[in-house]
């Protein structure tokens, strides 16, 4: 049938009437359309406890039609209005009988579900009827059978809670990799676990994913998403038939109420259109905004000041009809409304924005407002990504109640009924691009394909920027940073996870497009920030505290390099930044966390970010006399913590040059076609990243442990025969991030021999280029761990030496001229001493208590 | 009337007339569009629909045909309306359908019930006119424009309100015609109106004035400071994911000002609690449902991108009439000479100004965009009031411009990147969103040494990025989100500038005169406006040629790169080949060529020649490092 439900006008609308709602349609609705109120489980009450949250379940079950006097909708309407064929009513009209402890279903109390808007009753027709006529005669109503649906629908309840009982004794997800499934056995059923769950923990609710119901039922899964509002009691319903049948001595604060959630119809915010009107989506976005919490009164509470008769009234419209004569004693303008008497329920307005992935380029992000109630009130906070599983709603407006005209635009919201965090799980170490990066099996398929070529490797790493020209090294050391090592978490043994970023550390001359290749790498990755070191502060790479103006609450803003988790933080002119903010970076890349202590506000945050930092030389141009220490002057202690650091430099060479031309060249006179082709290349690319990253975990095998030993051990070797220490465990490290990958690179779940020989070769090439000593032409790995080079270490102790020499042949004199002292070691030495070189020496030799240094004297001890 | 005029007049007449013919079939929407396109086709009948931009709004009837240049500033979210509703009448009166399309309100009771009701989607945009549109630019349409009603009343104030009577008149509205005309060419005889801002303030105070006499509290959104116009909200009703932010559209549409749409906004800034309304805050309802006799709604029937905003030139640019082609030498001397009086008598900075006036970015290889030609004119004299009649000289060659001076205030306090504003919920405009090919003219002459705060930094390197990689990164508070531009950025500065440029260009005035203000007043009274007028055609024009580079000359210019390097590897780098090729385009299509000649080449290569041993020399004399 065609859904009714497309137009947000049509019968079902203008019936089921929502208290909180102004609703033009009411007034014109046709007589025949008999109100009643309904209240089967709470219609006797002793008096109401004061507490307005435990008793939030009945008001909106009362008709809120304007035809209604406050007299029948009163809650000691007589028995007969009672809808007792109505299967929405929760529990059955003998729940109403108190004074038996609070288990079972009978006596829990239903809880209010404003989500789905609050008038549960529905109509029923018969399926067999004319569907036309029905909207015209309520008659059948009256009938109670099984061809029953509800109107408008092609619900029929008994069915559908029969279906969904079945659903939950039935289900089961063997493969499921959900976190909220850990500690369940898959092989049982799932909800029945749940419900079970729920006994223990008391807490009712079920959340209930969308897609198993689909996978179960599919016509059931339809009738949910197209009829939320009718099918959503139902499954209450039988829910909470199979849990007190199961646990009749179960407490519940009150009954227990369904949550689907992944409801698949929707993921975009921008592809709601009018049809996904009053069904049930799921869209994700980005809180923007949260209200404070609105207490919204559901039910007034009258009491009359002369002979204390008190009667109830609904909210219809925000506007509370406040009855004239007391019915008790006709004194007129006698009664009062009683505050805490009357039923509220917490409501909270939520702004949700597109989040930033989904956009089209070049139009501004759109925003829904999304309407919580009850205990969902709270449960985001601004920024939070979540994925919204709620009803679409439209209401007309109604500009101004004196005039016929009205605004022909509708006010849209979604009433939330799941909450979802897609960032939740930073807690727990699941990869959670799962969820937020599907992939069609077409779309596998091509990446499986491209994997299989053998020369993948090089194939991407030629895709990556493909406007900077060679360099492939460099791109190719890239490439390994966009897949990444494989995570270990050795946590539970007390060893801590190890880093499986991979950082890199690009220097050269300035002019040879670096910033150009950290702008390609962040507009690569989804989760990329791209600062400069002269621009940001530690703050504005850490996270700072600040004042929210609107509450006058401490917020956490997070900087760069919390953002940037699990994604690549590009850092240009890394050189630039203060010493302050570059302390910061220590901790982030070795540890991957961010401790912050400040304004009361003691955390540690997830940093899982590779850095991608970009340096220029000191003296504007790369000397290459002097070691990568020196020309960039950094610390050693950070430049430690890269894996790999790459010169980019000039390489003055004629073929080179031809080759550069060619490339830039063409640059400038391609087709957009070509243009085209190469876009292409892109999406694959991050496409075929993503899928690594989220997929592959490769592990080593034993042949490539073997590899990597040895790799090792030779590198060790090469230093040791000249009386230096060529290589540390960091460097196994990242030889192991690195082979690994190169496995991911390959989409192959084990790290072989070949990655071990890429990542050495590459590991090579870095060192060949950064770590090469420029007075010996040897790859000296120590210039990069302590800042200083075995050769220039030797000569400085020799350099001690002969002072040491020097002051001892000038036989017992306790004081020496420093300025003298030092033209004696020049006049004496053949190579040349700087002044730097001197202090150092006397320093060394002051360190072995041989000497002191005070002012322009030195002193013998 | 004639009859031609209805579907100007009453435009929704016709839709409905359509609707009413395609009754059962779905059809009729696209009829509608096809009709009005049909007649847009027309240059002449689509000059007689009345514009926006230079008709005051209380001269244009409510719900008849208008036009509206703009520029697309932000895009509100979807609205869900009643497309198709069926009045609400008592029983015996039959009930009708009716339409709620290209309206805001609904004239009659609705039943909501009613199984005929469709509800339909529209997008909404928040459009501003093109921000730094050249007073030149906007006389021009003014003049074009061939509307029933007073054309462009702009430039003369206020006199009286027009009853309807008068407006009906044809007898009436005919001489005052023919005296806008007059008047019109009065002020082309004076093209470089220096009266400008004296014009547009009483234009735009009679227009604001007689618009509502409304408070200044509701801000208009305006990307640049002291801008005037109508602000518009189009609604949508096809295709709107095609267009973008910052797309500088021509829409035609049916213009709604209804009073009503007003009347709502002040009851909900009163007391009328409506419990949904509690929910929106005030500053939201004041963004998204202005008063429409400040903001009108444009109900859009028709829309197209403009690839410029020059009315000397048909829409489509690439049409160039061969007549002009053949000028096309003369012209360029011409400009070249003009340029060069204007650069205090500097031939290759004349050069380099008129290459980057035809920059343009033509496309974008991943990050790197490809055209883009910043140019940093140092050497401005310093005390003198020079670049800024330098920048009102080019404000006259080009149409669209906008001049900041660097001062630290400026910088400090100036919002450059627009940045979203989640209580009001729209995009808060920055200086920095501007239509495609504007001029943005940054006068460095005026910063002093002083103290950068946080936002003056931020200013900086969004000016920074505008230079390197032609974008701009709009704030969203929680994450910035990237918007490509193209944007011709020109500095002046006294020594080399503080932001990168492509191209750094030392001024060397030859003749420096005794006033510059007289002598640049005496250098524009002198150039005839019909030469004026082809130096306009002509920038426009050329910038949208095509252009491509040959197989063969793709081989010389590598050879010549590696000789280049032979000869000196230290100072020419890609960067240096990268210039050189953007030159040798941009010379080319100074010319009127589309392909690179030997020629071209090396006259480039000689340009640049000259123009680093002009920064080197400089160096050595300033000992600058």
């Amino acid at each position: 049938m065609s859904s009714p439900s497309s137009t947000p006008s049509k019968g079902k609308r203008g019936r089921r009437s929502n208290p909180q709602t102004p609703r033009s349609d009411d007034v014109r609705s046709p007589p025949s359309q008999r109100r009643r109120t309904d209240d089967t489980s709470t219609g006797d009450l002793p008096p109401m406890p004061t507490s307005p949250a435990t008793d939030m379940r009945s008001p909106a079950r009362h008709d809120t039609s304007l035809f209604s006097s406050p007299a029948r909708s009163r809650r000691s309407a007589p028995p007969s209005e009672i809808d007792i064929s109505s299967p929405l009513t929760y529990g059955t009209p003998s729940s109403r009988v108190e004074g038996t402890p609070r288990s079972g279903i009978r006596g829990t109390q239903a809880r209010q579900r404003p989500d789905l808007g609050s008038v549960r009753k529905a109509r029923q027709v018969d399926l067999h009827s004319d569907r036309a006529a029905g909207e015209e005669a309520p008659a059948s109503e009256q009938s109670v059978g099984q061809k029953l649906v509800i109107w408008g629908t092609d619900v029929n309840v008994g069915t559908c809670k029969e279906k969904f009982q079945r659903f939950l004794q039935r289900f089961i997800d063997p493969t499921s990799t959900e976190d909220e499934n850990a500690g369940l056995d898959l092989n049982e059923p799932l909800y029945m676990q749940k419900l079970e769950e729920i006994n223990v923990v008391g807490e009712p609710v079920l959340n209930v994913n969308c897609g198993h119901l689909q996978a179960f039922d599919a016509d059931l899964y339809r009738q949910l998403i197209s009829y939320p509002q009718e099918v959503i009691p139902t499954f209450d319903m039988a829910v909470n038939e199979l849990f007190f049948e199961r646990f009749p001595d179960s407490i519940l604060e009150h009954q227990i109420q369904v949550r689907p959630y992944s409801a698949l119809k929707t993921r975009n915010m921008r592809n709601l259109n009018p049809e996904d009107i009053d069904q049930l989506i799921t869209i994700s976005g980005m809180v923007i905004r949260t209200s404070q919490l609105i207490p919204e009164m559901q039910e007034a509470f009258f009491r009359c000041q002369v002979c204390a008769f008190t009667t109830r009234v609904e909210v219809d419209r925000g506007r509370i009809a406040e009855p004239a004569v007391c019915r008790g004693c006709n004194t007129t303008h006698s009664l009062a409304l009683i505050h805490n008497r009357s039923a509220f329920s917490d409501k909270q307005m939520i702004k949700l924005q597109e989040s930033p992935e989904d956009m089209p380029a070049g139009q501004t992000p759109h925003t829904t407002v999304v309407y919580a109630h009850n205990d969902l009130v709270d449960k985001v906070q601004p920024g939070d990504r979540v994925n919204i599983t709620g009803i679409y709603r439209a209401m007309p407006t109604r500009l101004n109640p004196r005039q016929s005209n009205v605004k022909s635009v509708y006010r849209t919201h979604i009433d939330a009924i799941h909450f979802r965090k897609t960032d939740e799980k930073r807690l727990h170490d699941l990869d959670e691009e799962a969820e937020e990066k599907l992939f069609t099996e077409e779309r596998v398929r091509i990446l499986r394909e491209l994997a299989a070529k053998p020369d993948v490797y090089e194939r991407l790493s030629s895709a990556l920027a493909p406007s900077i020209y060679e360099h492939e090294d460099i791109k190719k050391g890239i490439l390994l940073q966009l897949f990444g090592g494989t995570r270990k978490d050795f946590s539970q043994t007390g060893r801590g996870g190890f880093r499986a970023e991979i950082n890199i550390l690009l220097c050269g001359d300035p002019g040879t497009s670096k910033s150009q290749l950290l702008q390609y790498v962040h507009n690569l990755v989804p989760r990329g920030q791209y600062t400069s070191g002269k621009g940001s502060s530690a703050v504005g790479l850490t996270a700072y505290v600040m004042k929210d103006p609107e509450t006058r609450q401490l917020v956490l803003q997070t900087g760069a390099l919390v953002l940037s988790d699990n994604g690549i933080c590009c850092i240009d002119e890394f050189d630039k930044m203060s010493d302050s903010t570059r302390s910061v970076l220590h901790e982030v890349m070795e540890q991957q966390t961010l401790s912050i202590a400040k304004a009361g506000i003691i955390c540690q945050l997830n940093a899982r970010t590779s850095i991608l930092a970009a340096a220029n030389p000191v003296e504007s141009q790369w000397n290459p006399k002097k070691t990568t220490i020196e020309n960039i002057q950094l610390p050693h202690t950070l430049l430690s913590r890269f894996d790999l650091i790459f010169l980019m430099l000039d390489p003055q060479d004629e073929a080179y040059d031809r080759r550069l031309a060619h490339h830039l060249v063409s640059l400038y006179y391609q087709s957009e076609e070509q243009l085209e082709e190469e876009f292409l290349d892109m999406a694959v690319l991050k496409d075929y990243i993503a899928y690594a990253r989220t997929y592959i975990s490769p592990r080593l095998s034993e042949e490539a442990s073997q590899a990597l030993i040895e790799a090792y051990v030779d590198m060790r070797k090469i230093g040791s025969g000249r009386g230096m220490v060529s290589a540390y465990p960091r460097q196994l490290e990242s030889l192991i991030r690195l082979a690994e990958s190169h496995a991911k690179v390959r989409f192959s779940e084990k790290v072989e021999s070949i990655d071990v020989e890429e990542a050495k070769r590459l590991h090579r090439e870095a060192l060949k280029q950064s770590a090469t000593d420029p007075r010996t032409g040897f790859v000296d790995i120590s210039i990069l761990t302590t800042g200083m080079s075995a050769t220039a270490r030797k000569r400085k102790e020799e350099l001690a030496v002969a002072l040491k020499k020097l002051i001892q042949s000038k036989g017992k004199t306790p004081a020496m001229k420093y300025q003298q002292l030092f033209d004696d070691i020049r006049g004496q030495s053949d190579v040349a001493i700087t002044k730097d070189m001197f202090d150092e020496a006397l320093r060394a030799l002051s360190d072995e208590d041989y000497l002191t240094v005070t002012g322009k004297t030195v002193r013998l001890l | 009337m004639p009859t031609v005029h209805d579907w100007i007049n009453s435009p929704l007449g016709v839709v409905e007339g359509i609707f009413a013919q395609y009754n059962s079939s779905p059809d009729w929407e696209q009829k509608v569009l096809d009709f009005f396109r049909e007649k847009l086709k027309d240059q002449e009948a689509a000059s007689w629909v009345p514009s926006l931009n230079d008709v005051p709004l209380h001269y244009l009837k409510t719900s008849s045909l208008v036009k509206f240049r703009c520029m697309v500033q932000d895009m509100f979210d979807p609205e869900f309306y009643v497309g198709v509703y069926e009045t609400a009448a008592p029983p015996p009166e039959s009930k009708v359908l009716k339409l709620g399309k290209y309206r805001d309100m609904t004239d009659c009771e609705v039943d909501l019930n009613s199984k005929h009701v469709v509800t339909m989607e529209r997008q909404s945009f928040y459009c501003v006119p093109i921000p730094g549109e050249s007073q030149w630019v906007k006389d021009g349409f003014a003049r074009c424009s061939q509307a029933r009603v007073l054309p462009s009343t702009s430039y003369m104030p206020q006199r009286h309100k027009r009853s309807h009577e008068e407006e009906d008149d044809e007898m009436e509205s005919q001489p005052h015609k023919q005296k806008e005309q007059l008047t019109g060419n009065h002020a082309a005889t004076d093209p470089f109106g220096h009266g400008d801002t004296k014009r547009l303030e009483t234009g735009s105070q009679g227009a604001n004035a007689a618009a509502s006499g409304c408070p200044h509290s509701l801000e208009l959104n305006f990307p640049l400071p002291g801008e005037m116009g109508p602000a518009c909200l189009v609604k949508v009703y096809e295709e709107w994911e095609k267009f973008k932010v910052n797309d500088v559209l021509e829409v035609y549409g049916i213009l709604s000002v209804d009073p009503l749409l007003s009347v709502i906004a002040e009851e909900r800034e009163g007391h009328f609690v409506d419990s949904m309304d509690g929910m929106e805050s005030l500053e939201e309802q004041r963004a998204h449902s202005p008063p429409a006799s400040l903001v009108p709604r444009v109900h859009m029937l028709h829309a197209y991108r403009l690839q410029h905003n020059n009315p000397l030139l048909p829409p489509a640019a690439s049409e160039v009439s061969s007549g002009f082609l053949g000028e096309l030498a003369s012209i360029r001397a011409e400009l070249i000479g003009f340029l060069t009086h204007v650069l205090l008598g500097d031939g290759l900075a004349a050069e380099y100004l008129l290459l980057h006036l035809l920059s343009n970015v033509y496309a974008r290889r991943d990050v790197l965009p490809l055209g883009k030609f910043a140019l940093n004119l140092s050497g401005c004299p310093p005390s003198s009031s020079y670049t800024e009649q330098l920048f009102r000289v080019l404000q006259q060659l080009v149409t669209c411009s906008h001049r900041v001076g660097m001062s630290l205030g400026n910088m400090n306090g100036l919002h450059f990147t627009p940045q979203k504003d989640y209580t009001a919920n729209r995009l808060r405009s920055g200086i920095l969103q501007l239509s495609p090919n504007t001029l943005l003219f940054l006068d460095e002459t005026q910063l002093q040494q002083g103290q950068l705060d946080a936002a003056g930094v931020r200013n900086i390197t969004a000016l920074g990025n505008l230079i390197s990689w032609q974008k701009v990164d709009y704030d969203f508070s929680y994450h910035q989100m990237e918007f490509p531009c193209n944007i011709n950025v020109l500095i002046a500065s006294e020594g080399k500038s503080l932001l990168p440029s492509d191209c750094h260009m030392p001024l060397q005035p030859q003749l420096p005169p005794p006033n510059i203000e007289e002598y640049m007043g005496a250098l524009q009274a002198a150039l005839p406006p019909s030469l004026l007028n082809k130096f306009r055609i002509y920038l426009t024009a050329l910038r949208h040629q095509e252009y491509s580079i040959s197989e063969e000359l793709t081989k010389m210019v590598e050879e010549d790169f590696v000789e280049m390097r032979k000869e000196d590897p230290q100072s020419i780098s890609a960067d240096d080949l990268h210039r050189t090729l953007v030159v040798a385009r941009l010379l080319s299509l100074s010319v009127g060529q589309s392909t690179l000649s030997r020629d071209r080449w090396v006259r480039a290569k000689h340009l640049e020649a000259r123009r680093t041993s002009r920064t080197q020399q400089r160096t050595i004399n300033s000992n600058e490092p």
